[in-house]
């Protein structure tokens, strides 16, 4: 009953995620750009906007421009996030990948970082009046879900030891459609549940800006309006008012 | 509202850390509005004369129409995660300390909106994400704040997903103005450019008339007839320049210099009276409509007229219009000469003619001034000079280090990509909103003080009209010389030594006599 209620959750909340971020990119993708409107100084070919685009994405090159200690915290719970995800791999990948089993210290470490720069997020939220201003009760709340997703799993980790061979089991049982039985701990159901609901809202929250910074017009354009000219994929017509 | 102006003394708070944190105060600028459009002003441009009937609903539709159009405003609205990166990058919160005045903010007012009627969570869950009905209250929030954005771009640049407020601030005035409520100055303005030809709403004859005015100025000073010629069919160049080039100072200096430069290079040129304007108010509003229906007046005049390049004088947000905007809202230009940019700044005109060794110059001409210089935001940030990224900061430097002595650059994170608005763009400079923009100027002042005590700077050259003309009002305020704002082209004007000039004359004659005397 257990594994059949946590095995439907993953796969409706995956569903869900996967059907609204395909939405909403298609939306982004087919929402004509009427004009150029790259924030200059820009790269003048596509080459260099793929490596303005990687700037922001992989360094927040942009953000480190803005404020140093709202990049330190976001970049370390980013790359910690990327981390602790890869190292998740290997409960749904057999055999495990040798790359995946080498970062598995370094995925644990950055559970913690992660941890730990979200708490400094939500402190600047909390402390600085300005941000405080500008938050919303679900900014808070987005905080405290991988905060309370983060610790669930650290927790597995050193103190409320979950039977993990077990645990793959059931996941490899999602992939392969042959469900096995969930271990009923705690820590585990707490966990598995709130991944479940922050896949549910990520196409309805402001998690959009994943995938919406690679459509951003600003970052995305190429400064070419001399050379090429820009006409929009839909002609803009004046709109009867 | 007023005991928050009498706190606000230009001259003591002109000074200290351009980029100082405020204290927020809360509704601070929630007074300043500027005058609404009469119904006349309104329906010229095909709007609504005033506030209609069901304005909320028609509200609510435009915004669909608009997410349908533009990718910016659907990604924008969605991808801001209130990291906080933008919330000091304003001039108008560094300068009344009003959390509206945020980026993230004032885009917050037009997205509780999108939450409410366009995404799942608002219509479920408004108070959770920040969601909000559409009130009258609303509105007057936008109409007030909205208006307090210059679209200057300064916060884009620091958004980690580079959120432009300009085109969220576009997008609400597109939807104020679709429901009746624009804004006067703005609306009257483009009226004016559609019946008249240019801003300011100067005739042809008055145009004429103060063309031979400067023509005998010229020739008075240098002994050369350097001619301002007007609709003059089969000139190569068709000179586009913002009409407060023919009306004010320092603007007229510049146009002056633009002349002079064009003389000296041969190439026949001519202004128009039909594309009498550069400006385009037409992006301050949000229309795409008027912004094409002014940009296609350019390229009838440059066909009419038989040239084979346009120019544009020195104006930011034109020259926003004119790189950025202009082939798609009225190309393609394949009737012009293609071995020259279409269009070209005058700038990169004249540093081209500098590379070349083409004009002459006698920098002490200028040696009474110390100069910096103003990045105007919208070439910095919305538009190119020249061949490589970061030109349109290089070169009107380079044309002023050519023409003049001396002169120092303001801090580095109040220039360039990072400079600061004088707070008079994107259709604010209008008197009803003076508190504003003496506010507004603020971080600006601050670091023209910074290099005027270090450095005894005393002029700070622009390429902006907007910015010559709020500069020209806020700088007395600020306790600096009225004519402390100068044009680049004044500069280029008063060193550039004219073939067959007296200026010329005079130096030669220096020359030999050094000569005889050695």
């Amino acid at each position: 009953m257990l594994t059949s209620v946590f095995a439907v959750m993953l796969y409706m909340a995956t569903l869900v995620m996967a059907a609204g971020l395909g939405h909403r990119i298609w939306l982004y993708a087919t929402t004509p750009a009427p004009l150029k409107i790259p924030t200059m100084p820009a790269p003048t070919t596509r080459g260099g906007v793929v490596l303005r685009m990687l700037s922001e994405v992989v360094v927040f090159r942009s953000l480190f421009k803005a404020n140093k200690w709202i990049w330190l915290f976001g970049w370390v719970f980013h790359a910690a996030l990327a981390l602790v995800v890869m190292r998740h791999l290997r409960y749904f990948l057999q055999p495990v990948p040798e790359a995946i089993v080498l970062i598995q210290p370094f995925g644990v470490l950055a559970g913690i970082a992660m941890v730990a720069a979200l708490v400094a997020l939500w402190a600047r939220r909390l402390l600085v009046p300005r941000i405080r201003y500008i938050s919303s009760p679900s900014d808070h709340l987005m905080l405290v879900l991988l905060l309370a997703i983060g610790a669930s799993g650290l927790a597995m980790k050193f103190w409320a030891h979950t039977d993990i061979v077990a645990a793959k089991a059931f996941c490899l049982g999602l992939v392969y459609l042959d469900w096995q039985p969930l271990p009923a701990d705690p820590a585990l159901l707490v966990h598995l549940t709130l991944v479940a609901v922050l896949m549910l809202i990520f196409p309805f929250s402001k998690l959009l800006h994943a995938p919406g910074v690679f459509f951003s017009p600003s970052r995305n354009q190429a400064d070419d309006s001399r050379e090429r000219r820009h006409v929009p994929p839909v002609r803009l017509e004046a709109v009867p008012r | 509202m007023a005991a928050e102006q009498s706190k606000f003394d230009p001259v003591a708070d002109g000074r200290g850390d351009p980029l100082e944190m405020p204290r927020l105060a809360c509704g601070a600028m929630a007074a300043s509005k500027p005058y609404v459009a009469t119904p006349a002003h309104q329906q010229a441009l095909g709007f609504p004369g005033e506030l209609v009937e069901d304005w909320q609903d028609k509200a609510i539709a435009r915004l669909g129409e608009l997410l349908e159009e533009s990718r910016s405003l659907r990604v924008y609205l969605d991808a801001c995660v209130r990291c906080g990166a933008c919330t000091d990058k304003c001039h108008y919160f560094l300068g009344t300390g009003d959390p509206n005045n945020m980026p993230v903010a004032r885009q917050n007012l037009l997205r509780k909106i999108y939450r409410r009627y366009f995404t799942l969570s608002g219509k479920l869950f408004p108070w959770l994400v920040g969601a909000e009905d559409l009130t009258k209250d609303v509105l007057e929030e936008w109409y007030s704040y909205f208006h307090q954005c210059s679209q200057c771009r300064r916060c884009s640049v620091f958004c980690p997903y580079g959120v432009d407020t300009a085109e969220i601030s576009m997008a609400a005035r597109d939807i104020m103005d679709s429901i009746g409520l624009g804004q006067k100055y703005s609306n009257e303005i483009i009226g004016k450019v559609f019946n008249i030809g240019n801003n300011l709403g100067l005739q042809p004859k008055a145009l004429k008339a103060t063309l031979a005015g400067l023509e005998e100025d010229i020739e008075e000073e240098t002994g050369v007839p350097v001619r301002l010629p007007l609709d003059e069919k089969g000139a190569t160049i068709l000179l586009v320049t913002p009409s407060a080039d023919f009306f004010a100072s320092p603007h007229m200096e510049g146009l002056i210099g633009y002349a002079k430069v064009l003389h000296e290079s041969g190439v026949s040129w001519t202004l128009s009276t039909q594309a009498s304007e550069a400006a385009n108010f037409g992006m301050f509003v949000g229309s795409q409509d008027a912004m094409q229906k002014i940009a296609l007046r350019i390229r009838k005049a440059a066909q009419d007229l038989g040239v084979k390049r346009i120019v544009f004088g020195e104006c930011g947000h034109a020259w926003r219009v004119a790189y950025s905007f202009l082939d798609t809202l009225a190309g393609p230009f394949d009737f012009l000469d293609r071995n020259y940019p279409v269009p070209q700044h005058i700038c990169e005109f004249t540093h081209d003619l500098i590379q070349q060794g083409k004009l002459r110059f006698d920098k002490s001409k200028n040696d009474e001034f110390r100069l910096t210089f103003h990045d105007s935001c919208n070439v910095a940030r919305a538009s190119r000079m020249g061949r490589e990224p970061g030109g349109q900061f290089e070169i009107p430097r380079a044309v002023l280090r050519a023409v003049c002595n001396h002169f120092f650059d303001m801090a580095p994170d109040t220039i360039r990509e990072s400079t600061l608005c004088c707070g008079g763009g994107g259709g604010l400079l209008t008197d009803e909103l003076m508190d504003l923009r003496l506010k507004g100027a603020m971080p600006r002042m601050r670091a023209l003080r910074e290099v005027a005590e270090e450095h005894g700077v005393t002029h700070m050259a622009a390429i902006c009209a907007i910015c010559k003309a709020q500069f020209s009002k806020v700088l007395p305020q600020y306790g600096f010389e009225m004519d402390a704002i100068v044009s680049v082209h004044q500069m280029v004007s008063n060193a550039l030594v004219l073939t067959g000039s007296r200026q010329e004359a005079e130096l030669d004659g220096k020359a030999e006599v050094a000569l005889q005397e050695a």
